[in-house]
């Protein structure tokens, strides 16, 4: 029987506010267990909770970004369980009435057609503190530091039919928080975390199978490994001739399995109920309007302007628009380059990344910035240095030799655009080489490229290669 | 001095007549005399409060005094107060040292009141009797084989005993006022986020409200003076100017129009409590208010509603009380679970068990519509029961308990009988309404109290009728013969 996959994913992004999302105390990563957590926090007798207004701002902004409706009213709910890193007993989140409703974002995955995924929802919530199983003796420790952290929940339809889908959604997803700035987007540090919901029907069957919801996907790689395990799990239940039963995953990385939490009879009951403690958030038009008005251009904008604006190629587009660290790199380097953005994009997307992609950096680490690789581009564009001098210049850079001008000037690596000190190399080259002179004349086009290697050894790379071909057709003919 | 007003005792500080550490060592001495009897402190902070008394004296003798400068108070226990020990009279907080302070307190202290000590109260009040505290049962100073009522029972106990000349209470169906009719003192529950409840423990969110417990209408005025206003660490606090409580206390009545809620004079009332009450609305309408029959047709929906709201709210308010950061741990827990149920199994009595239970079935799975959601609606329709009375009248009045005082242990075993008590005072919770009682009488011996009801944010309205009324009478001036 031929399966159809359907994915949903709740994707956890910790809002990038500097003071908690119901307290004052900070949300810098890394502190002292337990040294940013205030009463409030602590879950102290007596306490009470405050809405941090930037919090709502950033959902808000996610909001418009995906064009859902931010509502006018929402509510904060107690969600009720009881664990020890969780110190009030309930979580406050949002129910019944998310502060955002209803968008859509459209993703692709390479080689396949651009699809429309739907964004039910996405709620403000707080994050609960760690629990520390290791080193204490048998016992657990609790670091309350995170407890309180703001969370936007970002609920999707089940709408992806494959893992590379899921994949490409959640990192359309990852790449807007960051255009947005609402969100740091380190998975490392759990800023960017990721839940999925998967199940699989017969090809054409309307209703839904049975789905199992899968935890601790805290990676692009772990979400694409842990769904296609549990699919395969999945298609191994039902052909064999069981059911699937609805209950929560966790995904092993170490395995790379995916195993029982707790089934649904064992599943919470959560006890929703609205927070007495918190008035129901009330958005008016006004401020909705005002927040739509600090909205950066968009990656499928961008995208579309660098198509437009460089003559970019789509795919071209889509690369370099994927981060918005990425985006500004390239379009500060195309606008020092000048002429010729697709020679920036082509130097950007295989360089500059494969170079980082080496050492296993980020493009905010890159040794090169867009300053320097932009004034090396303008001295292609203005012959000053061939292409390919040109690497030898990158790699002289990215070893912080200085800027473009400096090593050129340096290394000696100037073009030579004289044609009268070209053209006597060419003659010297011609003279010395009768053997090929005559093959080539004879009708063995080929041995253009061993003239050319030659006049490029003599000049040690440095003649102006457009110079050297329309000189070298000239004397060869 | 001890049987004086605090508006009385504050003029005496400023003429110099007796100076704050003499008056803060003369409650002591009553408090340290009269305690074991009555056992309506918990903690007695007598180190801090000389401490806070001489303090006010330096600023009585600068000259830079405020209005309560150097006056003792005490608090009901359910506040959090700073390196003092805070345990809503329970064992669950038994080793608890507040490290902050309730917005309450702190702005009582800071206009430089003086604090006697903690007041014993139902156990995370939850209780009408003062029965139900982990420290015992607190006694009736007008006869100690009754019970004081409750939450607010140590601080009504002590108020009434002279132990203190005012206190601070919380009320959430009754808890300052039913108390306050059961020995014969004024309280006054404030309208729902008039006063900051940051710092005070939670019991039932949407319901809570702190309050003075005092002699007069007058001393009433002066503690709201300081305890009302908006809380930026409150959501639910009111961002609205505070009016000066004191100023409109003479206001005339003549013309006010008294409402008299038909169904809070119907069978359940005790037949004397009734004729005390008629007496008072007689004086009322001597003062030339006009009287009027009113209805509020769903009275009888509101202790029941009431006991699906509130134990839901204590059901989750109550959970972090879990032993992993602080209050009561079991010893020797065997795991996680073991930790949990045995902390709680020992460090909550049983009214606190029997609510969280109610609360966590009324919130589950399969319930929730049928009683949490039903629950706020019927909410709405006792709040649009008010609304349609302040069409016609200015305040409601009524009596604030069925009947007078009963005896300890006389109800402890009713859990149902005991809620009953809290007939009249419960509604006005779920409305979110201002409302007092103040001395009306006797009967037998024992103090009744009348109840005012005002429209949101009226407190001003409601102290002026009360002041009105004890211009005229004494009743709030009585004391009971062992104490004078």
């Amino acid at each position: 029987m031929e399966w159809e996959i359907v994915i949903g994913l709740e994707i956890h992004t910790q809002l990038a506010t500097k003071s908690k999302i119901f307290s004052g105390a900070s949300t810098a990563y890394g502190a002292a267990p337990n040294t940013q957590a205030c009463a409030v926090d602590l879950g102290l007798p007596g306490v009470l909770p405050v809405l941090n207004r930037e919090a709502v701002r950033m959902a808000a902004k996610f909001g418009l970004a995906v064009g859902a409706r931010v509502s006018p009213r929402s509510v904060f709910a107690r969600k009720n369980y009881f664990y020890p890193d969780l110190p009030k007993g309930y979580q406050i989140s949002q129910f019944e009435l998310p502060v955002v409703e209803g968008g859509q974002l459209e993703i692709q995955v390479e080689g396949e057609a651009a699809r429309v995924i739907g964004i039910t929802r996405a709620h403000l919530e707080e994050d609960a503190g760690k629990s520390l199983h290791e080193d204490f003796h048998g016992s657990t420790g609790v670091d309350l530091n995170r407890a309180g952290t703001p969370l936007l929940e970002i609920v999707s339809e089940p709408d992806m039919r494959s893992a590379k889908e899921a994949v490409a959604y959640m990192k359309k997803i990852h790449s807007l928080v960051q255009y947005l700035e609402i969100c740091d987007g380190n998975m490392q540090e759990g800023s960017f975390r990721c839940d999925a919901n998967v199940s699989i029907r017969p090809k054409g069957q309307e209703a839904l199978g049975t789905r199992s919801e899968l935890k601790n996907l805290n990676s692009f790689r772990f979400v694409e490994r842990a769904i296609n395990f549990e699919v395969e799990r999945q298609i191994d239940v039902i052909e064999g001739g069981g059911k699937v039963v609805q209950e929560t995953r966790l995904y092993d990385s170490d395995k790379d399995e995916t195993r029982s939490m707790r089934s649904k009879e064992e599943a919470f009951d959560y006890r929703y109920f609205p927070d007495p403690d918190l008035l129901p958030l009330e958005l008016d038009e006004a401020y909705i309007e005002a927040v739509r008005k600090t909205l950066p251009e968009l990656p499928d904008e961008k995208k579309a302007r660098f198509i437009s604006e460089f003559g970019l190629a789509e795919y071209e587009a889509g690369v370099l628009t994927a981060s918005r660290e990425l985006a500004d790199y390239f379009e500060v380097a195309a606008r020092i380059a000048g002429d010729d953005a697709k020679r920036t994009a082509n130097w950007v997307m295989g360089d500059l990344l494969g170079a980082l992609n080496k050492e296993g950096k980020e493009i905010g680490e890159s040794p090169v910035s867009a300053e320097l690789l932009g004034g090396m581009l303008q001295r292609i564009n203005d012959n000053t240095i061939s292409g390919k001098i040109a690497k030898q210049v990158f790699e002289c850079m990215w070893n912080g030799e200085g800027d473009a001008d400096t090593v050129i000037e340096q290394k000696g690596l100037k073009q030579v655009t004289d044609s009268g000190a070209i053209e006597k190399i060419i003659d010297e080259i011609i003279a010395n080489n009768p053997q090929q002179l005559e093959q080539y004349r004879a009708g063995k086009d080929k041995l253009f490229g061993f003239f050319v290697g030659q006049v490029m050894k003599e000049t040690e790379g440095k003649a102006n290669p457009a110079q050297v071909n329309a000189l070298l057709k000239q004397k060869l003919a | 001095m001890h049987t004086k007003t605090i508006a009385q005792l504050s003029a005496a500080l400023r003429s110099g007549e007796v100076s704050s550490v003499e008056l803060t060592s003369l409650f002591l001495d009553r408090i340290k005399q009269h305690n074991p009897a009555l056992n309506c402190f918990i903690s007695i902070t007598e180190e801090q409060a000389l401490a806070a008394a001489a303090a006010a004296d330096r600023c009585l003798k600068a000259g830079d005094a405020a209005p309560l400068t150097g006056v003792p108070i005490a608090h009901k226990d359910i506040f959090c107060t700073q390196g003092v020990k805070t345990t809503c009279a329970s064992k669950m907080l038994d080793n608890f040292i507040a490290p902050y302070e309730s917005t309450c307190t702190a702005r009582i202290a800071e206009a430089g009141a003086v604090m006697l000590g903690k007041t014993n109260m139902d156990e995370f009040a939850m209780g009408s009797s003062n029965e139900t505290s982990y420290y015992g049962a607190v006694k009736n100073p007008w006869d100690q084989a009754r019970v004081p009522g409750g939450s607010s029972g140590g601080s009504v106990s002590a108020v009434a005993a002279r132990l203190a000349p005012a206190a601070t209470g919380t009320d959430t169906g009754g808890s300052i006022r039913q108390p306050a009719a059961l020995c014969g003192l004024t309280g006054l529950k404030p309208t729902y986020g008039r006063v900051s409840r940051f710092g005070m423990i939670a019991f039932a969110s949407s319901l809570d409200q702190a309050g003075p417990i005092t002699y007069s209408a007058e001393d009433a005025a002066l503690l709201m003076n300081l305890m009302a206003g908006f809380d930026e660490r409150d959501s639910t606090s009111v961002e609205r100017e505070v009016p000066d409580y004191s100023a409109g206390l003479d206001n005339g009545i003549e013309g006010l129009k008294i409402g008299l809620p038909k169904e809070y004079f119907d069978e359940g009332l005790d037949d004397n409590v009734a004729r005390v009450i008629d007496a008072a609305i007689k004086e009322y309408e001597a003062l030339g208010a006009i009287i009027k029959e009113i209805s509020l047709p769903n009275t009888g929906l509101a202790v029941p509603t009431y006991y699906v709201v509130a134990p839901a709210e204590c059901s989750t308010n109550l959970s972090r009380f879990d032993g992993v950061r602080f209050g009561h741990r079991c010893e020797d827990p065997e795991d996680l679970f073991d930790l949990y149920t045995r902390s709680r199994g020992e460090g909550f009595g049983a009214e606190v068990k029997r609510r969280i239970m109610i609360g966590t079935y009324v919130l589950s799975a399969g319930y929730y519509d049928a009683y949490y959601l039903k629950a706020q609606k019927i909410r709405r329709l006792i709040s649009d029961d008010f609304r349609a009375a302040f069409e016609t009248v200015d305040v409601i009045m009524g009596p604030t308990t069925p009947t007078t005082a009963f005896k300890l242990g006389e109800k402890a075993d009713d859990p149902v009988t005991m809620y009953l008590s809290d007939i009249y005072t419960i509604a006005v919770n779920m409305a979110g309404l201002p409302a007092a009682s103040i001395p009306a009488g006797f009967v037998d011996g024992l103090p009744v109290g009348l109840q005012l009801i005002g429209n949101y944010f009226e407190e001003s309205h409601l102290l002026n009728m009360a002041h009105k009324y004890q211009q005229v009478t004494d009743w709030h001036l009585q004391m009971p013969k062992e104490f004078q």
